[in-house]
């Protein structure tokens, strides 16, 4: 019998929901590792009983959690994250932009975001802030940098955003890999990360001081349909943008929406036209329009899109859903999901048309990922 | 080898599955012995705490980790200079144990 398993990362924790394909029905264990940050799970697309968690707390730093049976034990699994060409009490070279100005030497502080490759159970991608792009080909146990991401030429300009200098979106597409870092931009590779080229033309941002720089935009996700590789669909800090050519250019589509200030955006599994967004007020309000929740769907591929409110509230709701909160299952009515910072996790079964809550008071939620287990 | 007790905040016994208190084996006869000593021994009696009370990089005491023994904040001695002798003597004859403390720090 076909299950949906949807993992879920809080301030405090994670959460494992299950149910079957109806989507009615749900059971919920945890919290596993209770009161440290999961900033991401998600699981392998090649055994999906293996899942990567990122744990982390600023009282006791960095650890990678992996799970060889879906959710139900875990084990820590490694945790070093040096960065090429440091030493043991040594920082290694280059610099990146600092908030005043000034040069400020990499240093790692978490990781944002887990990618298991979709081939192989054993090897999983890792983006660390600051700005480094980490390899294991053992399941976790063992991390090497991919460097050409970092010392890429416009590395010394790129500057931390509001949540630090954080690789937070990662497209497997192997051998060309797509990395989105705030507030950097884009990135893609043609050659399993060795190189990297800037991939922001067509962006503009009035935060910086020259709108249409090559680097230094506040990208805050990026998705691309799996049979469509080509197109990419991006929620910047302002701008819902899309290109049809790999990243080297892109293109404004936030049309009618009533904010294009957000930051998840989904990619519905059939229909490589139909995107999500969850627009909020602005920069500075982190919260959605007149205090009433709305999912935006476009089946156009952007431009043209329609309010999903049914099941949501829409009064009185201040909670905001972030990068990594939103995922679609597979399943032939595809299901969608986002959490919010006020702790819930909603679930739509019909691509949108109708929510739910799975539940409502966890903590603020950091990431949501679904499988579709047979 | 010297007999150390050591106690730890709740997360790391739990990434340990450990008890609140550990004793690891530190080299020497106890005399002389210094902060690094005890927590390289921690490290290598519980490899998973690596990183977790020292950065991984920097080798440093991460900022939200304090350290105690004999009522005396350790956090800021340098990590290879001798206990202080008293805390030292405790330490070896196991009346007082070394404290690894997440520091109060809101969240």
């Amino acid at each position: 019998m076909t299950a949906v398993r949807v993992l879920a990362g809080t301030r405090k924790g994670a959460f494992v929901l299950t149910s079957d394909e109806k989507r009615e029905k749900w059971s919920v264990t945890g919290p596993h590792f209770g009161g440290w940050e999961i900033y991401h799970l998600k699981g392998s697309p090649a055994d999906p009983d293996r899942i990567y968690a990122s744990q982390n707390t600023g009282w006791f730093g960095q650890l990678i959690q992996r799970s060889d049976d879906g959710g139900l034990s875990w084990q820590p699994v490694g945790n070093d994250f040096t960065y090429a060409g440091a030493s043991a009490g040594q920082q290694g070279p280059g610099t990146h932009l600092w908030y005043d100005g000034t040069a400020k030497p990499w240093e790692f502080k978490r990781i944002w975001h887990l990618e298991p490759s979709r081939t192989d159970p054993d090897t999983v991608y890792a983006g660390a802030e600051d700005a480094a792009l980490f390899k294991s080909t053992d399941g976790g146990v063992t991390w090497t940098e991919l460097t050409g991401l970092r010392t890429h030429p416009t590395g010394p300009s790129w500057q931390p955003g509001a949540g630090g200098l954080c690789p937070h979106t990662i497209i497997l597409q192997e051998p060309r890999i797509y990395v989105a870092i705030s507030a950097a931009g884009t990135l893609r590779s043609d050659d399993d990360g060795e190189t990297w080229r800037v991939i922001n033309r067509g962006l503009l941002s009035e935060g910086i001081p020259d709108p249409d720089a090559e680097a230094g935009h506040c990208v805050h996700h990026v998705e691309a349909h799996p049979a469509r590789p080509d197109t990419l669909f991006m929620q910047k800090h302002w701008d819902v943008m899309r290109s049809d050519d790999a990243g080297e250019n892109w293109y404004e589509i936030s049309g009618n929406l009533p904010s294009d200030f957000g930051f998840p955006i989904g990619v519905h599994p059939h229909e490589a036209e139909t995107l999500y967004v969850v627009p909020i007020t602005s920069d500075s309000l982190h919260y959605p329009p007149d205090g009433a929740l709305k999912v935006w769907r476009s089946r156009t591929g952007g431009n043209e899109w329609e309010p999903l409110t049914e099941g949501l509230p829409q009064h009185d709701c201040y909670v905001n859903v972030y990068r990594d909160a939103m995922s679609i299952d597979t399943l032939d009515e595809a299901g969608v999901y986002f959490g919010t910072t006020g702790g819930q996790v909603y679930v739509s079964p019909d691509s949108g048309d109708t929510w739910a809550p799975i539940v409502r008071d966890l903590p603020a939620v950091l990431s949501v990922e679904v499988q579709v287990l047979p | 080898m010297t007999a150390i007790r050591v106690v730890l905040p709740v997360h790391l016994r739990n990434l340990a599955r450990t008890g609140k208190e550990v004793t690891v084996s530190v080299p020497g006869s106890g005399d002389g012995v210094t902060q690094r000593a005890v927590l390289d021994a921690l490290e290598l009696a519980y490899p998973v705490l690596r990183g977790t009370i020292r950065d991984r990089q920097t080798g440093k005491r991460r900022a939200f980790v304090r350290f105690y023994a004999c009522e005396q904040d350790l956090s800021n001695e340098p990590p290879d200079e001798p206990l202080p002798p008293a805390v030292a003597a405790a330490l070896a004859a196991g009346t007082e144990p070394f404290l690894v403390v997440g520091a109060m720090a809101g969240g």
